[in-house]
């Protein structure tokens, strides 16, 4: 704002979102200061193998780091500095601290927490485990022994991924979950069946259609009580029931805030120049699918989000015209749950409908993804040669103005 | 530039070639082959592939 100082980008959260984001607008020729206030107290580092090889092995931040660009060590980071307010009038953060920080251009990169059950029915004293940082999984690896008995908590893929690693280490698993399958929210009934068979040849358990009414510890482990009034004992509880973005810091500026950050096409929050949203945290529109905001909480997303927001912020500091090319990322995922891999491509979540399209759900197949008659999605179990092929005739057919792919 | 992936690392996830397909690719197995090296016009691709990576494998040398 000011001519007598440098200008500023502050860049709230420091993880792999907040890290590209602050790589991408000093290569793409900010000349002013780059802030990065991350409440973590390491470098970013990947989090995938933090349920699967990290948890099995442990973790070591050696390797997990993510490698930087050089442009990153021009970037001011400030570790352990937790944003709790801003005011996007006044162009001002705060800290917990009470220190005020001042930016000219803003990007929200906070991420997203992982949800746990509330007191009313959690009564370990926080000794039920999530996994979502390093620490988390290190200290979830350290309790995982063979022949100890966990009770997972949550069907999504982390659950299962975590389920999976636990039952190779010689653990006696029980998945727990409201849903009738797992993964069902994601992937539907019938490919969460099939993976179901998977894990259950494995000797996983599983417990559907229930939820957790209480949970406590005594001194021989802790108890697990489910909703049609049975039982489970175990000697180490996981939740993973899902993620809340992290969007606290930001109320009170009229923003739309209901599930992480609404943004623009163009990853600007609420519309409003100067200020981009990244990563987890940003609900952003994909005219590949259509004009209904999304959050995407997959590896890659940091990565494009950060690109896009970057080219935005620095177009409207500048006063000049952003990109007027559309945003068109394709989601993408994958999971490994004992030797299958699944692997992702689009919009599974928005389908009314799955076919197989190849191979069968018993060993290895590719299963599309349908909206009507076109092809949103497709999700590879096993079958990795076709990943290359099913991933550009998803494309095809997406950006095709007459999609011909018929039920 | 030279094009260095630890196949010690590498797990096929493919997000390489997602990224820079004209440099990576998976071959008939699943497994990822790429080229040795690439010209610096392609510099861009090569270290968006390389950030792409989840598990790290991918340095660009020179």
């Amino acid at each position: 704002m000011s001519t007598l100082h440098a200008r500023r980008i502050v860049v709230v959260g420091g993880s792999l979102g907040g890290l590209r984001a602050a790589e991408a607008l000093l290569a793409g020729g900010w000349d002013g200061e780059v802030t990065v206030l991350s409440d973590e107290l390491h470098v970013p580092y990947t989090r995938p193998p933090l349920s699967k090889a990290a948890l099995a092995g442990g973790p070591d931040l050696a390797t997990l780091a993510v490698k930087q660009r050089p442009e990153a060590a021009r970037a001011e980071w400030r570790f352990g500095a937790t944003a709790v307010a801003a005011d996007l009038a006044a162009h001002t953060v705060t800290l917990a601290d009470g220190e005020t920080v001042a930016y000219d251009g803003l990007v929200a990169a906070t991420g997203v927490r992982p949800r746990r059950l509330p007191s009313r029915i959690d009564h370990t004293g926080g000794a039920a485990h999530v996994v979502r940082t390093i620490e988390d999984c290190r200290a979830l690896h350290s309790a995982l022994r063979p022949g100890s008995r966990v009770v997972v908590i949550g069907a999504g893929f982390i659950g299962c991924e975590v389920a999976a690693t636990a039952a190779c280490l010689g653990c006696e698993v029980t998945v727990v979950a409201a849903d009738e399958s797992p993964m069902l929210a994601p992937l539907g009934r019938t490919v969460g069946d099939a993976v179901r068979r998977r894990h259950e040849r494995a000797g996983v358990k599983f417990r559907l259609g229930v939820s957790v009414s209480l949970m406590s510890s005594a001194d021989h482990g802790h108890s697990v009580t489910l909703s049609d009034g049975s039982r489970i004992d175990g000697d180490v509880v996981v939740q993973s029931i899902g993620s809340a973005p992290c969007v606290d810091w930001l109320s009170g500026n009229g923003l739309d805030l209901a599930d992480g950050v609404v943004t623009d096409n163009g990853m600007r929050a609420g519309g409003i120049p100067g200020v981009v949203a990244v990563g987890d945290v940003a609900r952003f529109p994909n005219p590949l699918f259509d004009d209904m905001p999304r959050r995407v909480e997959h590896w890659q997303t940091p990565m494009e989000t950060a690109r896009r927001a970057a080219a935005t912020l620095l177009a409207d500091l500048a006063g000049h015209d952003a990109d007027p090319a559309p945003f068109t990322p394709l989601p993408s995922f994958w999971s490994d749950q004992f030797d299958l891999r699944l692997q992702s491509f689009g919009a599974l979540g928005i389908a009314d409908r799955t076919e197989v399209l190849e191979g069968d759900l018993g060993g290895q197949a590719v299963v599309g993804y349908f909206r009507g008659t076109l092809l949103v999605g497709a999700l590879l179990l096993g079958m990795p040669k076709r990943a290359v092929a099913v991933r550009k005739r998803l494309l095809a057919g997406l950006t095709d103005p007459h999609p011909t792919y018929a039920a | 530039m030279r094009i260095n992936v630890d196949m010690a690392l590498c797990q096929n996830y493919g997000q390489c070639v997602f990224a820079a397909p004209e440099h990576f690719d998976l071959d008939d197995a699943g497994d990822l082959v790429h080229q040795a090296s690439a010209d610096e016009s392609a510099r861009a691709d090569i270290e968006a592939a390389a950030m792409a990576c989840p598990v790290q494998a991918i340095t660009i040398e020179g």
